[in-house]
């Protein structure tokens, strides 16, 4: 094997289909670009789960006179009822991780604390907001098994989840990235025809060449290793410049302008950059090596 | 060298066989013409011999193997052992003639110093020394005929096949391939070459092989081109 003939071959053959070597690397770059930041979004949707669902609670309201609800019976909770919600929350531990009891009046402060500037802070007074028992589960997901036991309860005049919300939120964002994720793939595929027909168009132009070295006894490895290396050399090129672009969208667009504007959530780190770039630039090879494999077994065969 | 036993070809879009139970020995070291009429299956016999082609029926020997157990990755062993001229040439329009025969020698992986010794050995050898720099398309016919020769038979193959490599070229500059031919076979390498000239095989008085319809209907050693003698 002759290293500087090889690499002399490739690099006149990938210089005689310049606009093809061109195509081939804007391609591999969209579309394994478009395949990385469908993973980033999908980081980004773990991040923000990992996020948000640390901070959701089950809040267990308790009755105020003149609930309408039949647990409550019109009658406001009695000390002894709180007592036994209380003692029985306590009794799930390690599932429930914590517990805050928010009483009328904290409920109240904590309402003009949130709402200071509106004027619905005016119109609602202490005493209209229900006290509650605010509860951290360690494990977000088994929201049923707090929902089952207190639900409908004497005392108890609804258990709400705010992991519900967050849920439709993310089945949305989940949607979304499949989308992203779909067109990424097929964009894909279109690139490997794009691969399978660059080459074929090489062979072809180059068939008075391999037709001699098929001739003279060159073996297979030898004529169609300057393909593999000129599909391998666009698609490695086009990989790198998708990494690049998925680096400036991190160090760009997520860092500088998406993170000071939202700030009540976390973004995905570089941790999941460098975890996704090597993916792509791996994938990009295996296009080529995939198109290659297509091609070859067909057009340059002994 | 050369055994075919009972050979027939039929190609996968015809009926009737190219190659019709052909059954002939070459020995080492012969010089011989296969004659016959366009479409007689001439082609199709050297194609045989080289590998490019399989036989539908029979069996092709070369160098003591026979071909269909050859495994595909010994194809390349089996070429490299067999040099190839034709009509057209085949030479690479955008290398010199150093180059064009150097790339013979470079695609089978051959060391550079190697190469560097033995190009200018073999254009001496087929009378081209002083023309190494030259591109094909500043040599006549003959010139680009002797750089095809020069890389046949760089390697020093056991057999050269020949298809037609007189069938472009004017009497004359035939007559002095035909002398390179004839030098070659000299050296000791088995010549096998199709033709339509049947001055060149009057006067080379060779064995002469004869195809018609993919029939062998003719073997004759000394033999001349047509059957009126
Ligand atoms: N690749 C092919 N596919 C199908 N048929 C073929 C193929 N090559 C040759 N043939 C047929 O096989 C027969 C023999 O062809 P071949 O080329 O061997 O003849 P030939 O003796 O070399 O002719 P010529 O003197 O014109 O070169 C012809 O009928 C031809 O049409
Ligand atoms: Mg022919």
């Amino acid at each position: 094997m002759r290293a500087t003939f090889v690499a002399s071959e490739v690099s006149s053959g990938l210089r005689r289909n310049l606009t093809m070597t061109l195509a081939v690397i804007i391609t591999v770059a969209v579309s394994l670009g478009l395949f990385g930041a469908s993973l980033l979004v999908r980081a980004q949707v773990t991040t923000m789960k990992d996020f948000w669902y640390d901070k959701v609670e089950v809040s267990i309201f308790l009755c105020s006179k003149g609930s309408d609800t039949p647990s409550c019976s019109g009658e406001a909770v009695t000390q002894a009822q709180r007592d036994q919600i209380k003692s029985d929350l306590e009794s799930l531990r390690p599932l429930v991780q914590e517990i805050f009891y928010e009483s009328k009046a904290d409920a109240f402060k904590r309402f003009q604390e949130q709402f200071k500037n509106s004027p619905i802070a005016d119109n609602v007074t202490e005493g209209a907001l229900p006290e509650s028992f605010r509860v951290k589960l360690s494990d977000p997901t088994s929201y049923e098994v707090v929902a089952s036991a207190f639900a409908g309860r004497p005392g108890i005049e609804q258990v709400n989840d705010q992991r519900q919300i967050l849920d439709k939120f993310f089945r949305l964002l989940g949607g979304l990235q499949l989308i992203a994720l779909l067109i990424a793939l097929s964009m894909l595929v279109v690139t490997v025809l794009l691969i399978v027909n660059t080459m074929r168009v090489a062979a072809f132009s180059r068939r008075r060449e391999t037709g001699i070295m098929r001739l003279v006894g060159a073996s297979n490895f030898y004529i169609q290793l300057p393909f593999l290396l000129e599909a391998a050399f666009s698609a490695g090129v086009g990989a790198l410049l998708a990494i690049v672009g998925l680096i400036i969208t991190k160090a760009v667009v997520i860092d500088q302008i998406l993170a000071p504007s939202f700030q009540f959530t976390s973004f995905v780190g570089w941790d999941a950059v460098f975890a996704i770039a090597p993916i792509m630039f791996v994938t990009g090879i295996l296009l080529a090596g995939l198109a290659a494999f297509f091609t070859l077994r067909k057009y340059l065969r002994v | 060298m050369i055994l075919f036993d009972r050979v027939s070809k039929i190609y996968a879009s015809q009926t009737r066989p190219a190659l019709d139970a052909v059954s002939l020995e070459i020995e080492k070291g012969e010089f011989i013409f296969l004659v016959g009429p366009s479409g007689s299956g001439k082609s199709t016999f050297l194609r045989l011999v080289l590998r490019e082609e399989r036989p539908t029926s029979g069996q092709v020997w070369v160098a003591g193997k026979e071909l269909s157990k050859l495994s595909n990755w010994k194809i390349p062993g089996l070429r490299r052992q067999i040099g190839t001229v034709f009509q057209d040439f085949r030479l690479l329009p955008n290398k010199t003639v150093a180059e064009n025969v150097a790339f013979a020698l470079e695609v089978i992986g051959k060391p550079k110093s190697h190469i560097k010794r033995v190009v200018p050995e073999v254009l001496e050898v087929v009378g081209l020394e002083g023309k190494e720099l030259r591109r094909p398309d500043e040599l006549s016919g003959g010139e680009q005929q002797r750089v095809a020769i020069a890389r046949a038979f760089v390697n020093r193959p056991m057999i050269l096949i020949a298809d037609e490599p007189t069938g472009n070229l004017d009497p004359g500059t035939s007559a002095d391939i035909m002398k390179l031919l004839d030098r070659i076979n000299q050296l000791g390498t088995t010549v096998v070459m199709s033709t339509h000239d049947s001055n060149i095989v009057d006067q080379m008085r060779r064995r002469v092989i004869e195809l018609d319809g993919g029939h062998l209907v003719r073997d004759q050693s000394r033999g001349v081109y047509g059957y009126a003698q």
